[in-house]
């Protein structure tokens, strides 16, 4: 595993957190710690408010009191300039991959480098080779249509948009999710190889079982409008039921014997 | 790592350092190596002119930072040199960066990406013509199809007795085409009014006969005028709302769902719609006529000093029933445009954003054609029945 607990670097750190809607509690002061260098999972049941979190971390959702604190910076208090100078520190694969229909897909990777920096279209369109190389694409797949491709590499494609700008943080949501179990073990390896080389902070939204166990260092678990943060082998020993069940289930036993 | 956000492209941050010596040439990059520097780094490097060197070396000791963007600009310099034949013999980077030069290097990269050719020149002017027939060609026999089934739909939906009509689809359907639009058509429609008034007035005034604008208005709006603006408006707020809507549920795949449950899309989607719609537009047309009428009466009686009791003498001369009938008429074949081309748009919508978009301005296009076409037409066919 990388080294997560050798620097206690924090990255993202969420203090006191309630989400809400319509009356309805979601998240009743949550706490979580992100460090810097890690993949940290985070699982719960549906309607726990996983998107939730992740959408309160990146401030598409306002949440209704708590802290949350993204390299040491406020994220609730912040003005559109500050929020844009994060924004370039971060990339985000979205569930469905989020690829811009009406652009190809090297033009989808060429629109954060447009917006942000003055680099020279032929720079561009190296550096867009290179992302796709890096995220396993064809060359072929550049001048594709999102419309175009496969399920699987619309995941790669976004992968490859979200590190355009290379960022420290990269937050993941379901990126396995839909895809065929080789499909997805190879994006568990693409992933972890890629967390290692670029030393990024991965924060992963997944269900996907075997995906824990390959490539996160810690997981967190929504229970209860709170998170439980452990490691699979301390999670299945733990007391709460859902939490037990998840990871004792048929499932998490598979993905533990496989993996020992 | 970066810590910070992305900095401009400065010499004080990053740079890179020539040093030439007989048969060699070192660069010697420093500082931070990445994206946000990047555009001033490439320049530099493109300049890059062996000039004779036969080997070279890059000593990287000196960087700070250095993301995937340096690290490319750093390989791919090293490439270009040993395609002009120089050997690189030396290639350091502080160690902490060696597994993601490793991962870049695995991958063989076969040169910047291919964008897709913008076709252009007549040859290209003609194939869009010949597709552009062609594809007009094909929506109309489209329609046409889609014309058949709804009528067929709509005359079995009516006929069998077991099968329960969408009575409350049907109901909100007039609320939300006809009831919600009142506010904008009677405002358009009283606006309308007073600008026809006015302007036939001044013209009328020339010959004395300033009474006819009376005439003109009620002729004008209950034939022409009302049913077409209140067609129009229509078509631009409720053919694209239906457009959007059905688009939105193929983009979900609900249309799919639907037609697996057995629902019949027909029935389910586009009857109401249409039905709906020819209920509330002639009554919407009914509407604007009064109110349109009313706004050239406000202005006859300020600009033209006719009183109500004169302009409702004059009107009555003026227009009989038929007058108003002629433009009714007309109202509820407008809705069936509206509805059927709001549908069939809706229906043909691919799974994107973007067709959803493209479908819902030719919806309202295509809708607002077949309007003025079929007045058209209809004016010719009154004249020659010789109403």
């Amino acid at each position: 595993m990388s080294g997560a607990h050798q620097h206690d670097d924090v990255v993202i750190r969420i203090r006191g957190l309630v989400n809400a809607f319509s009356g309805h509690v979601i998240h009743d002061h949550l706490d979580l710690d992100v460090m810097r260098g890690e993949v940290l999972g985070v699982v719960g049941g549906s309607g726990t408010g996983k998107s939730v979190l992740l959408r309160s971390i990146i401030g598409l959702n306002h949440p209704e009191s708590g802290s949350i604190k993204v390299f040491g910076v406020e994220t609730a208090d912040m003005d559109a300039e500050d929020l844009k100078g994060l924004q370039l520190r971060w990339g985000v694969l979205f569930q469905g991959g989020a690829l811009f229909s009406s652009q190809t897909v090297a033009e989808n990777i060429q629109v954060p480098l447009r917006r942000y920096t003055h680099m020279s279209q032929e720079l561009m369109d190296e550096i867009a080779a290179m992302k796709l190389a890096l995220v396993g694409l064809p060359p072929d797949a550049a001048q594709k249509y999102p419309s175009e491709l496969s399920g699987g590499m619309i995941k790669r494609a976004g992968l490859a948009r979200a590190l355009a700008l290379d960022p420290e943080l990269l937050f993941l949501d379901e990126p396995t999710s839909g895809l065929d179990p080789i499909s997805a073990n190879q994006f568990d390896q693409l992933v972890r190889s890629l967390q290692q080389s670029l030393g990024l902070t991965v924060f992963m939204v997944t269900h996907d079982i075997d995906s824990l166990r390959a490539v996160t260092d810690r997981i967190a678990v929504l229970v209860n409008k709170k998170i439980k943060v452990g490691t699979f082998e301390t999670l299945v020993h733990d007391s709460d039921p859902w939490i037990h069940e998840y990871f004792s289930g048929a499932r998490g036993r598979a993905a533990l014997a496989g993996a020992a | 790592m970066r810590n910070r956000p992305l900095a401009a492209p400065d010499e004080a941050l990053a740079d890179l350092r020539l040093e030439r010596r007989p048969n060699l040439l070192r660069l010697v990059p420093t500082g931070e190596w990445n994206v946000g520097q990047s555009p001033r780094l490439d320049l530099l490097l493109n300049g890059l002119r062996p000039e004779g060197a036969r080997e070279a070396e890059i000593d990287g000791a000196g960087i700070s930072e250095l993301d995937s963007a340096g690290a490319w600009l750093l390989l791919r310099t090293k490439h270009k040199l040993e395609q002009q034949g120089v050997r690189v013999r030396n290639f350091t980077l502080p160690e902490r960066y060696a597994p993601l030069v490793q991962i870049m290097e695995a991958d063989q990269l076969t040169g910047p990406v291919v964008h897709r050719p913008r076709p252009r020149g007549f040859r290209y002017f003609l194939e869009r013509l010949g597709s552009g027939t062609m594809h007009a060609l094909g929506q109309g026999y489209g329609m046409l199809g889609f014309l058949g089934r709804v009528t067929v739909e709509a005359i079995e939906a009516i006929l069998s007795p077991r099968r329960e009509l969408p009575i409350p689809a049907f109901v909100r359907q007039v609320e939300e085409t006809g009831l919600t639009a009142l506010p904008i058509v009677g405002l358009l429609a009283f606006l309308i009014g007073v600008v026809l008034a006015y302007q036939g007035a001044d013209q009328l005034r020339r010959f004395g006969a300033e009474i006819f604008t009376v005439d003109l208005l009620g002729v004008g709006f209950l034939r022409e005028l009302g049913g077409l603006v209140t067609a129009i408006i229509v078509a631009g707020r409720s053919g694209s709302a239906f457009t959007a809507f059905i688009g939105t549920m193929r983009v979900n795949e609900e249309v799919d769902a639907m037609e697996t449950m057995g629902l019949n899309i027909a029935e389910v989607l586009v009857l109401p719609r249409v039905l709906g719609l020819m209920i509330a537009l002639p009554l919407l047309t009914f509407y604007a006529d009064v109110v349109g009428l009313i706004g050239g009466m406000v202005m006859c009686y300020f600009d033209l000093h006719i009183t109500v009791p004169m302009f409702l003498r004059e009107l009555e001369t003026a227009i009989t029933y038929k007058t108003l009938l002629v433009g009714l008429i007309k109202a509820p074949v407008f809705a069936f445009l509206i509805g059927l081309v709001g549908c069939f748009e809706g229906l043909r919508v691919e799974r994107n954003a973007e067709s959803v978009g493209k479908l819902t301005t030719r919806s309202v296009v295509e809708s607002i054609f077949l309007i003025i076409t079929f007045d058209a037409g209809f004016s010719v066919l009154f004249s020659i029945i010789g109403i």
